[in-house]
Parts: C-alpha cells; sequence; structure tokens
C-alpha cells in the first residue's frame, strides 16, 4: 500500500456564534487519501462537506477556526505559514470548484487563466504555454479549443466553464484532485459528459481524486468509495458497492431511499426531521432524533466508527439491523389518474413566446426582434385531477410556459382556455374566479415568499382577496392550513427567514391551497431543496392534491421527481414539444431521440449502472429558425430536412405524441 | 455593440434637448424678462418695447425656442443681454478657468482616492480605514465653504504659506492662477477623495470575498498579483461612474468654493447671469452643463462596457 | 425600534443620534435660553474675544456670538425637516410606480428626470429664488421638488430590484391590484432605503440651505443664521477667528450627526450607502 497522499486526522473546524458558543462544522474526520484512489464523500447541506474540501487545501472560509487535528499532503502540514503551501496548492493538489461561472476571473481571458497556473506549477518555457493551453482545452474535449483562448467566462455555456476550470487544475498536473460539486447546476445531458471525461481522467492519469458532492448517483458513477457525511461526521464509509448496496447506517439508506427512480412510478421515501444546527448535536449519536431504529443509548453516549456488517465503517449502534432497511419506497405504485372521458380543465392552443423588447434604434426605424420565439406552438390538455410533467433542460422555455398560463406574459399568439372559455392573455383582464382557480408555486420559496411579511400576512393575502376573510376567521384559516402542511401554529407570527428551506415551501404550498385552485402550476419546486427535503415536499404535495382532486401541471428538469407524480409528461427542448404521452409510456419506451438521450443520462444510486450518452455535446445558442429544435445534438439525425423543415406529429394513439421526421414505425425499432 | 453605443448617444441629446427645454420654459413662466431687469426703472412704455425687439423678446416663446435652439446647434449662442458682448467668448475664458480647476482636482484627487480605496478595502478595520472612514464622512459633508474657511483660517492666514484668495481676472494668463488655485484644490480634493474612497473600498471588499478571489488563492497565486490582476479589473468598475458624476459636479459649477476664492469659473458666471436676468447666458450656461452631465456619464457607461466584457456581450446560454 | 437599538449599539450611531438630538433641543430652546438680543448692535463691543460676558465672544456689530449661533439654526432645520419628508414622499411614490409601471411611460418619466438632474442645483433654486425671494413658504417647496427628482431614482431601482422577484409574480398572478401590491409587497421592502435617502436628503438639503445663506440668497440679515456668519465673519477672520469658528463647529456637528445616524441606519437596516458622488 503507497504512503498517504491526503492525511487527514481528527480535523475539527468550528466557528463561535454571536453568543460566544463553539459551534464545530466539523467533528474529528479521519480521511486518507492515496495516490490513484477515488473517494466521494457525500453529504446534505450543512453536513460540512465543502468545508472539507477546502480544509484539504489549507483553506478556511473567512469565520472558520482550526479547533484540532491535523491536514497533510504529502507529509506537508498545510496549515504550516510560509511559501510551500501555495506552491501545493492548484499545482499538486488542485481544486475543481463548485459553480465554475464564479469561480472564474470575469475579467481575464480563459488562455490567460490556464497559462496563468502553467506560470506557477510547471517549468515549461513561456513559449510553449499557448500551445500547452490548447491542448489542456482538448483534453477535457472542448471543442474549437484555439478560439475559446481569447473568450471571457461569461461568454461560455456552464458546462464549458466547468471544463475551463477542469483544464486549468489539470495544468500543473495535479496528483490529486478536489472536486467540490463540480456538476451541480448542470443540465442532465451535460453532466453526464463531464461526469464520463471525470471518470477517464481518473482512469488515464492515477490521479488521486477526492469527490464531494449531495448527489449518489454522480458519485457512484466516478468513484470507488464513499464516505457519508452527517453534522460535521462521517457515519459511513466504504467501497461503492458497500454503501450503496448494503448501507449500514439508517441515515445512509434513508438517503439512497430519498432518491427519486425512472423505474417505477412511485413516490421516494422522505427524511423526515432536519440535522442539528452546528453546535446543536447532542453527546450521542447526531442522527438518533430522525432514526427509526434509535434507542435510548443512542442518544447519550457517543458512538465511533466501527466495522459495518457488510464491509467498510459505520458509526452505529444498530448497524445489524439498519443494514436490513428497505433503500426504497414500499408503499404501493402510483396508479395513474385515467379519466379521459372528462372534459380538458385547462387547454393551451399554440401558446407562443418571444421576449425582446425593441430597443429604441428598432423603434425608430420600425425595425422588429428578428430572434425565434422562446417557446413555439405548445399545444396541452390538462383534465381535472390529473398531473401532467412538463420535463425539459434549462432554456426548454418550461418556466415560461407557466407565466404565460398564469397571466405573468402575454403570448405572442395563442391561447389558454379555462373550462371552455378563453381567458384574456393579462392577469389583469382575467375574472377573479378564474385567477383563484390557477395557483402557482415557484422554485424558490427565499424569492416566492415576502421576507417582510409574517407567514400570518402570507397565508392572509389569497384568502382575504378571494374568500374576505377577516379577523379571527381569518386567522383560523390560516392555522388549519399551516396544520395540513404539518406546521403548527406557532409558525404564524414567524419571518420567513426564521424557517428552513423545506418549511418555506411548506408555506408556499399551503399559500397556493389556500385559494381551493383547481389547478396549481409547480415549477420546479423542489430543486432548491435537499434530496430528503424534497421527497417530503414531493409526498405533501401529492397528497394534498389527492385530497382535494386538484389538477397539477408540474414543471422539472428532474426526470425522476416527474416519473413519481405525473400521470402524463410533455418532453420540452428548446421551446418546443418533443413528445407527449402516458408518463408509463414514455418513461418505458421513449421515441423522440431527445426523450432517449434524456432518459439515457440520468444517474443511478448504483456503481454497476451506466448511463448512456447519446445527445452530441454540443452547446446550443437558442432555438433555430427553422427545422427540429433538437437539430444539432441529435444522434439519429435524418438529413437536411432535420433542418429546414419543422417535423410533423405522429400520433400513436392514447394521447402518445412524437414529432419528428423519423417514421414512428423506425422509432419503436430502435427503443430502449 | 453599435447599436448599443447609438441607442445611449441619442437618449443622451434627448436628455440635453429636455433640460434646455426645461431651462427655456422655466424661464418664460417667471415673471419679468431681461429687459426689465437691464433697464430697470426705465423699463416701461417704448424703451421696453424696442428693448423688446432688439432682443427678438416680441416673437411668440416656441419660435425663439426653435431659432436659439437652431443657433445653438450651429455654435451660435447668441449675445449677452447684459454686455452685449457675445456669449461664446464670455463663457470661454470661465469654461478654461473651471476645466484648470477641475483638472487639478481630478490629477491629484483621482489617484489618491484609487489608491487609499484599495488599500482600506484590502486592510478593512484597520487603522488607515478607521481614521480614512471617519474622516470620509467629514470631508464628504461638511459644506464646502465651512471646510474652505477652516483650510483659509489655517494655511493662510495661521501659517501663510498659501493665499486664501485667487486674484486672476477671468481671462488673465493660466499662471496667475497659480499658486492662488492651491486651496481652493484642496478643498474639492477632500470631498471628491471621500466619495471614490467609499465607492472603492467596498467594492474592493466584495471582490476579495467573491469565488474567483478565492479560487485564484487555491490555484496557488500570489496575493499581491491576486488584487492586482484578479480583483482589481472588477473592483475598479464601480468607481467609473462614481469619478464621472464627480467630474459633472466639477464642471457643473462649483459655485461655493468659487465663491469663496473669488474664483472665476462658470459657478460665479451662473450666480451672475441669473441674477441680472441675462437670459441668453443662463439658457448657454444650462446647455453647456447638461452637455457636460450627459457626455461624461455617457462615456463612464461606455467606458464600463470597454472594461467589463460581462455586458459587452449578450450570449445566449447553451 | 428594534432598528433604533441597533443603531445605538454603534459608536457612529449614538454619537449621531446624540449630536442631532442636541442640535434640535437647542433649535427648540434656543429663544427662551439666549442670554441676548440676536440682532441689537453694540459699537463698543466690536469684536470682543471670549471671555465671562460673552462666551464665545461678540462680531463685528458686537452681538453676542453664542446667542447667534444658539439661534442661527432654527430657519435651516425648519425648513429641511418640513422638506425632507415631503420630498422623500412625493420622490419615494413616483420612483415606485414608475418601477413597477415599466414600459413607455417609464422611458419618458425617466428622460425627463434625467434632465432636470443634469441641470445644476444653484442654477435650478436661484431661478426661483431671484423672482419669489428666499422665504420659508417658498423655500420648502423648492428644496421639496427639486430634492425629491433624485429620490425617484433611488426609489425606481429599489423597486426594480424588488419587482423582479417572485413574491410579486405571486401577488399579481393572484390578481391583487396595483395599490395592494404596492401597499402590501413593495413598500416593506423598499421602506429601508428610503429612509437611509431620507436621512441622507436632510444633510444635503441643510447644506443647500446654508451654501444658499452663504452666497447670499438665502435668510436675510440681520436674522441669525450659520451661513450668513460664516460669511459675514470670513472677512475679519485675521482679526476674530471666534467669529466665524463658531457657526462652523454648529453647522458642521449637526450635518456630520446627522451622516452618522444616516450611515448606522443604513448599516442598521442591512444596506450598502457605499456608492455616492458629490452634490
Amino acid at each position: 500500500m503507497s504512503a498517504a497522499l491526503i492525511d487527514i486526522a481528527d480535523l475539527s473546524i468550528g466557528f463561535t456564534t454571536r453568543a460566544g458558543a463553539l459551534a464545530p462544522v466539523l467533528r474529528h474526520i479521519d480521511l486518507t487519501v492515496r495516490s490513484g484512489e477515488t473517494i466521494g464523500i457525500v453529504g446534505e447541506s450543512g453536513s460540512g462537506k465543502s468545508t472539507l474540501a477546502l480544509a484539504a487545501m489549507g483553506y478556511l472560509k473567512p469565520g472558520l477556526n482550526m479547533l484540532g487535528g491535523t491536514v497533510r499532503f504529502a507529509g506537508q502540514d498545510m496549515f504550516a505559514p510560509g511559501a510551500i503551501v501555495p506552491r501545493i496548492r492548484g499545482g499538486r493538489l488542485a481544486l475543481i470548484p463548485q459553480n465554475a461561472g464564479q469561480a472564474l476571473t470575469p475579467s481575464m481571458r480563459i488562455g490567460a487563466q490556464i497559462a496563468e497556473a502553467l506560470r506557477l506549477h510547471t517549468s515549461l518555457p513561456t513559449a510553449v504555454h499557448d500551445a500547452r493551453v490548447i491542448d489542456l482545452l482538448a483534453r477535457v474535449r472542448l471543442a474549437a479549443p484555439s478560439e475559446l483562448v481569447a473568450r471571457y467566462p461569461h461568454e461560455l455555456s456552464g458546462g464549458q466553464q466547468q471544463r475551463v476550470a477542469i483544464a486549468m487544475a489539470l495544468a500543473g498536473e495535479p496528483e490529486a484532485l478536489l472536486l467540490d460539486e463540480p456538476t451541480t447546476g448542470l443540465d442532465v445531458t451535460t453532466q453526464a459528459h463531464v461526469l464520463e471525461l471525470l471518470r477517464d481522467l481518473a482512469a488515464d492519469t492515477g490521479m488521486a481524486m477526492v469527490y464531494v458532492s449531495h448527489d449518489l448517483g454522480a458519485i457512484a458513477r466516478v468513484c470507488a468509495s464513499i464516505a457519508v457525511m452527517y453534522a460535521g461526521e462521517i457515519v459511513a464509509e466504504g467501497t461503492a458497492r458497500q454503501v450503496l448496496r448494503t448501507p449500514a447506517h439508517p441515515y445512509a439508506s434513508g438517503l439512497i431511499a430519498a432518491i427519486p427512480v425512472l423505474r417505477a412510478p412511485r413516490l421516494p421515501r422522505p427524511l423526515e426531521g432536519r440535522p442539528p444546527a452546528p453546535g446543536a448535536a447532542g453527546p450521542g449519536c447526531a442522527f438518533a432524533p430522525r432514526c427509526a431504529l434509535a434507542e435510548a443509548a443512542c442518544r447519550t453516549s457517543p458512538i465511533g466508527l466501527v466495522p459495518a456488517p457488510g464491509g467498510g465503517h459505520v458509526r452505529c449502534r444498530r448497524a445489524e439491523e439498519a443494514i436490513h432497511l428497505p433503500l426504497r419506497n414500499e408503499g404501493p405504485l402510483r396508479t395513474p389518474h385515467d379519466d379521459n372521458a372528462a372534459t380538458s380543465l385547462l387547454r393551451l392552443d399554440d401558446i407562443t413566446v418571444r421576449y425582446a423588447r425593441p430597443s429604441l434604434w428598432q423603434q425608430i426605424t420600425g425595425q422588429h426582434p428578428s430572434a425565434p420565439p422562446v417557446v413555439d406552438g405548445i399545444a396541452l390538455d390538462l383534465r381535472p385531477g390529473e398531473t401532467i410533467g412538463l420535463v425539459g433542460e434549462s432554456g426548454s422555455g418550461k418556466s415560461t410556459i407557466l407565466k404565460t398560463i398564469a397571466g405573468l406574459i402575454a403570448p405572442l399568439r395563442g391561447t389558454t382556455s379555462l373550462t371552455g372559455t378563453t381567458l384574456a392573455p393579462r392577469v389583469a383582464q382575467r375574472p377573479v374566479g378564474a385567477l383563484r382557480s390557477v395557483q402557482l408555486i415557484f422554485q424558490n420559496p427565499d424569492e416566492s415568499l415576502n421576507p417582510r411579511q409574517t407567514i400570518a400576512t402570507i397565508l392572509a393575502q389569497p384568502l382575504s382577496l378571494y374568500f374576505g376573510l377577516t379577523g379571527a376567521a381569518l386567522q383560523a384559516r390560516a392555522g388549519e392550513l399551516l396544520a395540513q402542511v404539518r406546521l403548527g401554529p406557532h409558525y404564524l407570527e414567524r419571518l420567513p427567514s426564521q424557517l428552513s428551506g423545506g418549511e418555506k415551501q411548506r408555506v408556499a404550498i399551503a399559500r397556493a391551497f389556500a385559494a381551493d385552485p383547481d389547478i396549481v402550476l409547480c415549477d420546479e419546486v423542489t430543486s432548491a431543496l435537499d434530496v430528503s427535503v424534497q421527497a417530503a415536499v414531493l409526498a405533501l404535495l401529492d397528497a394534498l392534491r389527492r385530497a382535494r382532486g386538484t389538477a397539477c401541471l408540474f414543471v422539472s428538469h428532474d426526470l425522476g421527481v416527474v416519473r413519481a407524480l405525473a400521470d402524463r409528461v410533455v418532453v420540452l427542448y428548446q421551446g418546443r414539444i418533443c413528445e407527449t404521452g402516458p408518463a408509463e409510456t414514455v418513461y418505458t419506451t421513449p421515441l423522440h431521440p431527445y426523450t432517449e438521450a434524456l432518459l439515457g443520462a440520468v444517474l443511478e444510486p448504483d456503481p454497476d449502472y451506466t448511463p448512456r450518452l447519446l445527445a452530441a455535446d454540443v452547446i446550443e445558442q437558442g432555438p433555430p429558425a427553422r427545422g427540429c429544435p433538437f437539430q444539432n445534438r441529435c444522434h439519429r439525425r435524418l438529413g437536411p430536412e432535420c433542418h429546414t423543415v419543422t417535423p410533423p406529429t405522429q400520433d400513436l394513439g392514447d394521447g402518445h405524441l412524437v414529432r419528428c421526421h423519423i417514421p414512428f414505425t423506425r422509432l419503436t425499432e430502435t427503443a430502449l | 455593440m453599435l447599436r448599443l453605443v447609438i441607442n445611449r448617444l441619442l437618449l443622451g441629446a434627448i436628455t440635453v434637448a429636455l433640460a434646455s427645454a426645461i431651462i427655456f420654459g422655466a424661464v418664460e413662466a417667471l415673471p419679468g424678462d431681461a429687459c426689465v431687469a437691464v433697464l430697470q426703472r426705465d423699463a416701461v412704455g417704448q424703451r421696453l418695447e424696442n428693448c423688446r425687439r432688439e432682443l427678438g423678446l416680441d416673437r411668440p416663446a416656441l419660435t425663439r425656442y426653435a431659432h436659439w435652439a437652431a443657433g445653438a446647434l450651429r455654435g451660435d449662442l447668441g449675445v449677452s443681454a447684459g454686455s452685449g458682448k457675445p456669449i461664446a467668448t464670455l463663457l470661454g475664458e470661465r469654461l478654461r478657468n473651471t476645466l484648470l480647476l477641475a483638472g487639478c482636482t481630478l490629477a491629484v484627487g483621482i489617484p489618491l482616492a484609487l489608491l487609499l480605496g484599495v488599500l482600506t478595502g484590502l486592510r478593512r478595520d484597520g487603522l488607515l480605514d478607521v481614521v480614512l472612514s471617519t474622516g470620509g464622512i467629514l470631508a464628504m459633508t461638511v459644506p464646502e465653504f465651512v471646510s474652505a474657511t477652516v483650510l483659509i483660517f489655517v494655511f493662510s492666514i495661521g501659517l501663510g504659506w498659501v493665499p486664501g484668495i485667487v486674484l486672476a481676472a477671468p481671462g488673465a494668463p493660466i499662471g496667475d492662477f497659480f499658486p492662488g488655485i492651491v486651496l481652493p484644490v484642496a478643498v474639492l480634493t477632500m470631498v471628491m477623495t471621500a466619495h471614490i474612497l467609499r465607492t472603492v473600498r467596498s467594492s474592493i471588499i466584495e471582490v476579495m470575498a467573491s469565488d474567483f478571489v478565492r479560487m485564484a488563492t487555491l490555484k496557488g497565486v500570489r496575493r499581491a498579483r491576486i488584487v492586482w490582476r484578479h480583483a482589481l479589473p472588477s473592483a475598479l468598475l464601480p468607481a467609473v461612474n462614481v469619478i464621472a458624476l464627480t467630474i459633472a459636479w466639477l464642471l457643473g459649477g462649483v459655485v461655493v468654493v468659487e465663491k469663496v476664492f473669488n474664483y472665476p469659473g462658470l459657478g460665479r458666471f451662473m450666480i451672475d447671469s441669473i441674477t441680472e436676468r441675462d437670459l441668453p447666458v443662463v439658457q448657454a450656461l444650462a446647455l453647456l452643463v447638461a452637455s457636460v452631465y450627459v457626455t461624461i456619464n455617457l462615456a463612464a457607461d461606455l467606458l464600463t462596457l470597454a472594461l467589463d466584457p460581462r455586458l459587452r456581450t449578450h450570449r445566449g446560454r447553451g | 425600534m428594534a432598528v433604533l437599538a441597533r443603531m445605538l449599539a454603534r459608536p457612529s450611531g449614538a454619537i449621531g443620534l446624540g449630536l442631532v438630538a442636541l442640535h434640535l433641543l437647542a433649535a427648540v430652546l434656543s429663544p427662551w435660553i439666549t442670554p441676548y438680543d440676536p440682532t441689537v448692535i453694540d459699537a463698543a463691543l466690536m469684536f470682543a474675544p471670549p471671555g465671562a460676558g460673552h462666551w464665545l465672544g461678540t462680531d463685528q456689530l458686537g452681538r453676542d456670538i453664542l446667542t447667534r449661533t444658539l439661534l442661527g439654526g432654527r430657519e435651516a432645520i425648519l425648513v429641511t425637516l418640513v422638506a425632507t419628508p415631503i420630498s422623500v414622499a412625493w420622490g419615494g411614490l413616483a420612483g415606485i410606480h414608475l418601477g413597477l409601471a415599466g414600459g413607455r411611460l417609464d422611458d419618458v418619466l425617466m428622460r425627463v428626470v434625467d434632465a432636470v438632474l443634469a441641470l445644476p442645483w444653484i442654477l435650478k433654486m436661484l431661478l426661483i429664488i431671484v423672482t419669489f425671494g428666499a422665504g420659508v413658504n417658498v423655500l420648502i417647496p423648492t428644496l421639496a421638488f427639486f430634492y425629491g427628482v433624485p429620490v425617484i431614482r433611488v426609489a425606481r431601482a429599489a423597486t426594480q430590484g424588488v419587482v423582479a422577484r417572485d413574491f410579486i409574480a405571486a401577488a399579481r398572478a393572484r390578481g391583487h391590484s396595483r395599490v395592494a401590491i404596492v401597499w402590501h409587497e413593495l413598500l416593506p421592502n423598499v421602506l429601508d432605503a428610503l429612509m437611509v435617502e431620507g436621512a441622507m436628503r436632510w444633510s444635503w438639503m441643510l447644506l443647500a440651505f446654508s451654501s444658499l445663506s452663504f452666497l447670499g440668497f438665502g435668510v436675510a440679515p440681520p436674522t441669525p443664521d450659520w451661513g450668513l456668519m460664516i460669511a459675514d465673519s470670513r472677512s475679519f477672520m485675521a482679526i476674530a477667528p471666534w467669529a466665524a469658528l463658531a457657526p462652523v463647529a454648529a453647522l458642521s456637528t449637526l450635518i456630520i450627526g446627522i451622516n452618522f445616524a444616516a450611515d448606522a441606519l443604513a448599516k442598521a437596516v442591512g444596506l450598502d450607502r457605499a456608492q455616492s458622488a458629490p452634490h
């Protein structure tokens, strides 16, 4: 066994609270990484995983202090003062940051930033730097690298920025890479490509990797072993197979069970409760308050890492039982809402939206913005009680469609009708009844709840507007609504900033249901939440919706989440519908090449699962003026008609429509 | 990019036209006119009518504005109602003096403010920072005639180092303005340095806490180079607009300072022309100052555009 | 109240509020506590240095400087204290509505705002004062109008920052009236910015008021006024510096007090008011 490259021993890091108490963010972490090892560190927000990654480089965020322990890289103390540590950083040990878009210096060209790393950490003569930069960009599979060097970071897409950050890290020929959520925020298909790149790099170079993420699917794809973090501690570690297949810690199995899966239409299992705030954990197991297996001893006496029954190590007294906890929700499969006879509740017809507002120059010269519409020809039918999932990556126009339905954006053409009545394009011209029956729930409750209003005031807005409630009746109703989203009446007097992310989103859901709507429009409602909280919010939303028979238009980039909720799905690409049909049919036999590519790129928390990379790794610059929206990335492109002719809609019956030039008989032959 | 520039230029031209129209309208709406002001008690009967005919005041307001605006576009600003001299000549002398004062102030103030702003931002809550932050509020807010009075008291009356007054005539050669210009420059520098320093300081603090500065640290870049190469280009951007507003302020007539030091610049010219109801001069001054204000702000916008690659291109993201 | 407590917790806030309170108290009480008549001329007492009878000395006309300094801020404080809330209220409301409305109306009116801002303050103020005089009844509306114009910009920018957020979209989608959205959703979020702006406006108005007096266009002699006193006594600074330094100190402490308080207020409500330019 080779010597440790990264050696973290008994590391504790924390901050001092305003009250003067010491709040540890990391507690007694031991971690050893040897040359060639790939270790994934998984945890939810607040688990301390990013702090750990930065500490490995000898860096603490402002406000944090070392409370004890050591961090060494190849024997060198990374917190020692002097010039040695900066020479290691970015050279022998490099970081690939979360959100490369913000981590690249906005005022420096790409080439200059990578060349800076070359100058600092290699002995290459300056004359060859330019060529080496282009090599590196090509190595991270960026197209046209010689053009990229002169670009600024903001001119690149998120996926390109991430690759530039990887190239910059590779410039110093590192022996170990630290990856801090490197694919978070990227689209599914882009993420799959970046992960393959990282996998290949690890295999080719023998670099050690520490991969920090909340995403078990991504970690399973890249890492050979996994450490699970909870409340600043490592609670389980072992090979990827041990941790993912036979997790011996209840938190680890809870985390796995909370991930929505594509295989079956079933809600993920929520992990109730929330982790303790830094410094608030008791003497015993930090997870005990949320643990189904916890006994008295778990809460009172500390527990060390012990060998786990299935291999690896675990910090649990009841590992023998924990290993048998189910890794998925055991409940019944959701039966699709099947009421084809029912009349349409909400109908969209040829909805087309263009954003651009003419500039003064264009107003004077009478020109009009000529870019193709961001959303084009959207038609769909939502029936009472039904859930339709709108699936697409960034730029797919899914949020725009919801805002158009809500009357916040006036479409260029097309109509929205509610129970057969055409609605005015703008919210101001719509009758109150129509407004009440369609309610929006937004992605981020920090944005959608007024920070200056108490929860009581927030819930009072729809109640007084639609039902004229005041005084005691209003208070009582607000309390009832909170109870329905499982929050106590003491929340009424709080401000949103005093609530956790999941609680805030519950309040937003309560506010929407306060209107007693017929339809709720959900815009990525769980994408800002941790996976365990997401499962709870999805369960709540589904229960409320079922109890009241509310129809739902559910927009998400997460195919697993849509699978868990939707009766029918609409797959969007660049503001155009590619495929629509019953969820079961589309998920099991996707016909449109984009649907196929999208489903193939989804990851599973399974070390043996291999995603299929179908869509070409091309950066879209906006919807094309003519032809199929997917023409630039399609792996089954037919010929010139894909670029020039709008694909025909092929009806396969049962509401299953595909817009593709390839005849459906050929599409079905090769389906998954 | 070109579109954007043309757009801004058009908007700027509209603003200047509006500003001159507002001044013209305001003067028009107020009782009395240039003839009443010049003739004073004699402003009755035939003499008043003659005077008005001579100055063209008997024509409708709109016609006069159109005539004046057409002249202004050709560079003909008319003649002063009070002295009968061409306004362009009078204005030229005063403008030169104002530019001299502003130029000296900017030459001292901008480098000083940028340097101190960066230093205080990097050493937040250090001794220099605390002293300059507190002193900055003083310099920024105390009226100029107060700080001028104190400076004159100390450096002119007390120590006798520099004169407390400028004795040069409006058209005097530039050399005559020294060393009398030292104290007015000092007063104005204090005010402008405080404003720019404050902006730069907070911008440096923000940028030094950004992700990309942390990334540069973790890439092994030395601190001096991080500040110079990574942080400063972004951190100085907000200063551009503040510097522009400061220049506009300096050129728009620092009336009080000119009055205190007897400096023959645009500000005092402004006061005199209003008290004398010298309408053509007031209008010319308004046009000049509004154009300067708009041009400088426009220049700052364009400079920001040129310095910040993020604003230059609006590329769709894939 | 919580904001006030947070302001007082900072040294700058405590000093600032203390200075402002002291000046307000002096302005209210001065007619009853001043020892001399501020306008009586006594040739025998010309330029008496500070001493027992006249603690701060006398001026070129033998008037007591302590008396005149205590009284010298009354008109300035009265005028600006009335004009400030008016300017913030009208500028704030106009700015909020423009920020919310956007579109053509916003384009057009912001051009007018820019045009007014492009004109130098002294030109605007003097045009009015030369015609209508510098009485309180002229100064209050004039200051309130011209100093409300830049408030439009501040309120508009603050509103635009809030309008883009989802809770406004949520309120619009529910169908609330524009008035309800302004009142319930917007105002609570821009009020802090307006309060800080109000404090700044107050100090700038004081600056303008005393500058006008200094230039001879404001308060008419022999009424005691700081700006006027400084202008009058400047020529005698070599022989009687106290005559100028007393009003200098009074005016400076009030303006500094306001700015310290404004700074502390901005920090207490979490706003950055770093970007500013001279006026």
